[in-house]
């Protein structure tokens, strides 16, 4: 048998033949393809917002009347909307969901953890109008009889749904966060007479806390993003809220503003070119809070690599 | 001469380990040994023989590997092509996750043989060849992880020379072993030489001295002295050598 | 206060959260299951909807979210997992790799109506497919692509690196390594993700409100060109826009969305689990 020619008459880069070439490159185009879409969304929100900062002027804009019908594009009452829906979100959400988290990852027996885990899948694949409409038949007339409120479509209705929808995020990815604490921590702390709680409380979450950390900043970008259910819910008066007390009025978010008025503006319209801008900002929020998040996983795991090698 | 290497230097770019200025002839139908203390360069010379280097990112590599007088180290080598006249068993045993068959029958396929009789027949001559074919030819479809450890390096081992290679290269395959699967592994290695060109780096000097008919030191990347077994393990030249072999450090 | 007691009220507190964040979920799936039970029969599911949709069947709307769902999963799934193996085999840590992984990220967190601001501009309007399937399934499968190049890639990097090199040691190429060894150890991992990012687009509503979605239209798509009914749109519909709308249609129409959806989460919890009891690493 005689031995292939080691050295090719063709150049090396021929070698693979060309199936093989144009299958690679194929796949080299679609890792680029995630960077142009971006660019194509920016493009795009830009294109069609933009030009609402010609029209509407800046001051205009940061005023605190949302009433497009008579021109009133203030985005204020909007921006404060989505805030006092979110930090409502928040604040019913990481309690819950770090010790859901806690208890799955630390306390849980393993066929405990093997139910719930799915379970709170099953949550974060409820489409967001289910939740929604839930949130219309049930909650909404509860938090009236509760509260007392004249209408059960308040902010707090909002957050309590869209807590739900931030859940699934925050247990699963303080969960990881939790379940990757070195299992040696925990038998040290054991071992110099701690009981199950303090080790939890004193070592793992503290040695979890920047993904934790991450969990609960990517649970605020799914709630401030969410729209369906909150559109449905809130009760959409652009009201400014002032105070905490605005959490059990009406509310209108920015996301539902989009999804409730773009359906009826004419496209090239002042108000069509408002929507848009009002999508750049969502973008760059929602850019700037899963940026930050990444970068504190980035940082971590840059720290653990050193660690290990 | 199977194998001349001529002033061969490997650096990695983190400094881990690298060889310098090696030279160093590899006979065919004989067994050379390459040993020495951990991070000496032996298994940066085994992977710089079947071009397993390029896959690590930052190695740079200067001077010449003549097999059969072609040059090997340089550019536009047809790597694959040469992959398969230069085989290579590994420390851990890594039996592909699929039956003891395809375990074999990969790489022929990779290379493009289809005819069933020619892979059956591969099948078996490479499982004898390896001493592992009264164990497992009863059992060929299951899957290669059941088999033990011994008899998933022997495995590996038929693997490469389903391939019909010139030279095989082994690397530590038998660290993980019991004696007597490692007793196996060294009898099969003393058959095949016969048709192979056989490089290992052996997990102990003992090991080096039961098989070594050409035996290579190294130390910290450099090559301290070559010969043949009988001589260099009974009358070492250099005093490194010699500590090494007596125990003194290692 | 003893510390043991400490622990009992700690462990209190966190069964009582988890029981909070948990037994809803049973509830919420129970009752539309309970309720829409009643309104499902055969001339519901397989009937075109009358009477201002507060009668007849929701059949236009089930196969628009089958059509959209299996329009974005041609377009997301080879596009996803080809980019997954860029980022898993092939990308070096260069600043372009790192733009990318940016890239994804923040794909990932953009709001599901900003997709719809999107894809009204670059779609509807500007490439000039109308409010349409085509359109709507383009814009989910933008959405869906950084759910499945993340969860493939994770599969993809969970095989062994020892196979690789065996496999490359006697003489695979890059490509035959990763077609005939990566690619099927990766499979169970990379369906489980794929199942699940199709199954948020089935469930969206937002990105197909201005791409795709048609607030009542009783025949099926005869293109890829026409507007389509949904099941999520169509629940909102019929939940806020439709006055005197019996509840059970309404109910119904959740617990068919709810089917459909929650059956492909079962197959991807499903393909998971067996394939980590089989898997031989």
């Amino acid at each position: 048998m005689t031995p292939p020619a080691l050295l090719p008459d063709k150049p090396p880069a021929a070698r693979a033949g060309w199936p093989e070439l144009i299958i690679e490159a194929l796949i080299r185009a679609a890792g680029y393809s995630a960077i142009l879409f971006v660019i194509l969304i920016v493009l795009f929100l830009l294109r069609e917002g933009l030009p609402a900062l010609g029209e509407v002027a800046p001051a205009d804009l940061l005023g605190a009347r949302w009433y497009p019908i008579e021109d009133y594009f203030g985005l204020l009452p909007l921006i404060g909307g989505s805030l006092i829906v979110t930090l409502g979100a928040v604040l019913i959400a990481v309690p819950f969901g770090l010790g859901t988290a806690i208890f799955i990852a630390e306390v849980a027996p393993r066929w405990l953890r093997e139910f719930l885990k799915p379970l709170i899948e099953v949550l974060a694949g409820l489409p967001s109008v289910v939740l929604g409409f839930m949130g219309m038949l049930v909650l909404t007339p509860l938090v009236r009889e509760t509260l007392g409120t004249p209408t059960g479509l308040t902010a707090f209705t909002g957050s309590v749904l869209l807590a739900g929808m931030a859940l699934p995020t925050l247990v699963s990815v303080a969960e990881d966060a939790l379940d990757s604490v070195p299992r040696s921590y925990r038998n040290a702390a054991l071992a110099l007479g701690a009981t199950p709680w303090q080790t939890i409380w004193r070592v793992t979450v503290p040695a979890a806390r920047t993904g934790v950390l991450t969990a609960v900043m990517l649970g605020i970008g799914r709630a401030i993003g969410e729209t369906m259910t909150v559109m449905m819910v809130t009760g959409n008066a652009a009201r400014l809220p002032t105070g905490l007390g605005a959490l059990f009025l009406p509310v209108r978010t920015l996301t539902a503003t989009i999804a409730a008025e773009m359906g009826e503006v004419a496209n090239g319209s002042v108000h069509y070119h408002v929507l848009f801008t009002i999508g750049i900002v969502l973008f760059l929020i929602s850019f700037a809070v899963n940026l930050t998040a990444s970068a504190v996983v980035f940082q971590q795991k840059k720290r653990s690599e050193r660690l290990l090698s | 001469m199977k194998i001349v290497i001529e002033h061969l230097s490997v650096q990695y770019d983190d400094g881990t380990e690298s060889l310098r200025d090696i030279s160093l002839t590899i006979p065919a139908n004989q067994i050379t040994a390459l040993f020495g203390p951990a991070g000496g360069g032996k298994s940066t010379l085994l992977r710089a023989l079947n071009r397993l280097n390029d896959l690590v990112d930052g190695v740079r590599v200067t001077g010449r590997i003549l097999l059969d007088g072609e040059d090997i180290a340089g550019p536009g080598v047809n790597v694959t092509a040469l992959r398969r006249r230069v085989g290579m068993v590994f420390a851990q045993p890594v039996p592909l996750p699929m039956s003891i068959r395809q375990n074999i029958t990969y790489g022929l396929e990779l290379a493009g043989v289809r005819e069933r009789a020619k892979l059956t027949a591969a099948v078996e001559k490479s499982l004898r060849a390896a001493a592992l074919w009264d164990e497992v030819q009863d059992r060929l479809e299951a899957p290669a992880t059941a088999l033990s450890g011994g008899q998933q390096q022997r495995l590996c081992l038929a693997r490469v020379l389903a391939l019909e290679p010139e030279v095989v290269l082994l690397d530590e395959p038998t660290s993980g072993l019991d004696p007597i699967s490692t007793a196996k592994v060294e009898t099969s290695l003393q058959a095949i030489k016969r048709d192979y060109t056989v490089v290992i780096v052996p997990h102990s000097v003992q090991q080096a001295a039961r098989i070594a008919d050409l035996a290579a030191f190294f130390l910290q990347g450099e090559l301290v002295e070559a010969g043949p077994g009988q001589q260099l393990f009974l009358t070492p030249k250099d005093q490194r050598t010699n500590d090494y072999i007596t125990g003194r450090f290692g | 206060m003893s510390r043991h007691l400490t622990q009992r009220l700690a462990f209190g507190l966190l069964i009582l959260a988890t029981l909070a964040t948990t037994v809803p979920i049973v509830l919420i799936v129970g009752y539309i299951a309970a309720a829409g039970l009643p309104a499902i029969s055969l001339e519901f599911l397989t009937a075109m909807p009358r009477d201002g949709m507060r009668a007849g069947g929701i059949w236009p709307a089930i196969v628009g979210t089958l059509l959209l769902t299996a329009g974005t999963a041609v377009v997301a799934v080879p596009l996803g997992i080809a980019a997954a193996i860029y980022l898993a085999e092939y990308a070096k840590d260069t600043p372009l790799t790192r733009a990318i992984r940016i890239a994804i990220i923040n794909l990932a967190g953009i709001p599901s109506v900003v997709y719809g601001l999107f894809g009204l501009g670059l779609f509807v309007l500007f490439l000039g497919f109308g409010t349409s399937i085509l359109a709507g399934s383009l814009t989910l499968a933008i959405m869906t692509l950084p759910v499945i190049i993340s969860t493939t890639e994770e599969a993809l990097r969970a095989v062994p690196q020892a196979f690789r090199v065996v496999s490359i040691s006697l003489g695979g190429t890059k490509w035959q390594t990763i077609r005939r060894i990566v690619l099927p150890q990766a499979l169970p991992g990379i369906l489980t993700g794929v199942i699940l990012g199709l199954e948020r687009a089935a469930g969206e509503t937002a990105p197909i409100l201005f791409t795709a979605a048609a607030f009542f239209l009783p025949r099926l798509p005869n293109s890829p060109l026409d507007a389509t009914m949904a099941l999520p749109y169509h629940l909102f519909v019929i939940a806020t826009q439709v006055p005197g709308m019996p509840v059970q249609i309404q109910y119904g129409t959740a617990l068919v969305l709810l089917v459909f959806v929650l059956s492909m989460n079962f197959f991807a919890t499903i393909i998971r689990s067996r394939a980590r009891a089989r898997r031989q690493w």
